[in-house]
């Protein structure tokens, strides 16, 4: 019940935005993550973005494992 | 980026496998707290290409496992009222009360309406003034601030026919339980990586400060969770205990502090029952008086005596005590078509991940 999904935020209305997971577009509530625009990624559960997802973070930890992979 | 496929990188995957075994040198048991973890851990294959010496244990982080059979027969009860409409997620339509399910109740004509989030209730309740809308609001931290959303909408739109089943858990106090009962040898936590986005690292530091185990906010890809017990397995090699995160793409330090604010404005902490565990201080949450009007658990029904299936294994599997496999009733009388527990009807149960991967 913890699942949540990243989504791409394609439309945003007030305190609501549509996203995009894997294809398929569902309205979602940004009450709890409001600083969003539109073409970033969301992490969605229940019906709400419940973080942004951090681009760079995600490419550095993705630089640092294929640097250790590489050094293997 | 999608932040999914590049997660799942061969190359990569087989890299941390060999950097773990070139840095693991003695036995060692981790949990994984929750039930998404070992729903990736079997779909990956990942405890079959640790080290023998690498224990991977499944630990409480199911929510509708942990919920006790009390608060189950509770929604059957107010299901059969005349005047209420249940609104619950899917996953609790299952599973077994004392002597009935949600299901059963749904067939034999009960208003049981399943939702996708808790601001559905809302909209259902505005639909039905005449009725009692009740929300099952089952969860740990990642669900609690969007019940309390949904509470705060409640009030602000002064909506009088929508109440909350609320049984609500933190996850932190129950790893003190399982840490206190040392029931289980546990020498570090891969880490819920969505209840983390909500409450941080805070709330974990005594793991390290007080128990002196390491511990990792994990992500739930291959390579997450690859990289996670590597990072632990590092810990323990160096003798050293600290909360570390790896998730760190949706996981901050201080975790969402709009979402804890939320929670803040509506419950305050308060002992409440585990299924397995029972009573832990702290580990769930009470309605602050404002919103207590809203509190099902006002309601007066009748709620049948509690009776658990006495062979059912769901406590102890839930602690990291038994394995599935012990249990008597595993893939007999309990499977996924007739589940005896919860931990065979949700799909982040063990049992149920047991069945589907073994």
């Amino acid at each position: 019940m913890c699942l949540a999904v990243p989504g791409k935020i394609v439309k945003i209305k007030k305190n609501m935005a549509r996203v995009d997971v894997g294809g398929f577009l569902r309205d979602i509530s940004l009450d709890l993550c409001p600083e969003v625009f539109i073409g970033e990624y969301v992490l969605i559960h229940a019906g709400f973005a419940i973080q942004k997802v951090d681009e760079k973070e995600a490419e550095e930890t993705l630089d640092l494992l294929k640097k250790m992979a590489e050094a293997i | 980026m999608k932040f999914i496929d590049e997660f799942r990188d061969k190359e990569i995957a087989e890299a941390l496998i060999q950097r773990i075994q070139k840095t693991s040198t003695r036995p060692i048991q981790l949990m994984e707290v929750c039930g998404t973890h070992t729903v990736s851990i079997f779909r990956y294959g990942i405890r079959g290409i640790l080290p023998e010496q690498i224990r991977l244990i499944s630990g409480p982080g199911c929510p509708v496992c942990v919920t006790p059979n009390g608060d189950i027969d509770l929604a059957i009860a107010l299901s059969r009222q005349k005047d209420v409409i249940i609104t619950t997620f899917g996953d609790m339509m299952r599973v077994p009360g004392s002597t009935s399910s949600l299901q059963k109740e749904k067939a034999e004509g009960r208003d049981i309406r399943i939702i996708y989030s808790s601001l559905e209730a809302l909209k259902i309740a505005k639909e039905h003034p005449e009725k009692k809308v009740v929300f099952l609001a089952i969860g740990f931290e990642t669900t609690t601030p969007t019940v309390a959303v949904a509470i705060l909408q409640t009030k602000e739109e002064k909506l009088h026919n929508l109440f909350f089943l609320n049984s609500q858990k933190r996850v932190p106090p129950a790893l003190t339980a399982l840490l206190q009962s040392k029931q289980v040898k546990l020498d570090g936590f891969i880490l819920p990586g969505h209840v983390s986005t909500i409450i941080g690292t805070n709330p974990y530091q005594f793991i390290a400060k007080e128990f002196v185990r390491p511990a990792v906010i994990t992500g739930f890809e291959p390579l997450d969770i690859l990289q996670g017990i590597w990072m632990l397995v590092k810990q323990i090699e160096e003798n050293r205990a600290a909360i570390e995160i790896q998730y760190r793409r949706v996981v901050h330090e201080e975790g969402n502090p709009i979402a804890l604010s939320k929670i803040d404005e509506v419950f305050e902490k308060d002992e409440v029952r585990w299924r397995g565990l029972g009573l832990i201080p702290d580990s769930g949450y009470c309605f602050k008086e404002s919103f207590k009007e809203m509190d099902v658990r006002n309601f007066d029904v009748e709620v049948e005596p509690t009776r658990e299936y006495p062979e059912c294994l769901c406590g102890e599997v839930l602690q990291g005590i038994k394995s599935p496999l012990e249990c008597h009733l595993f893939n007999k009388v309990c499977h996924p078509e007739n589940p005896i527990g919860p931990c065979m009807v949700s799909i982040e149960g063990t049992c149920h991940t047991y069945y589907k991967f073994q």
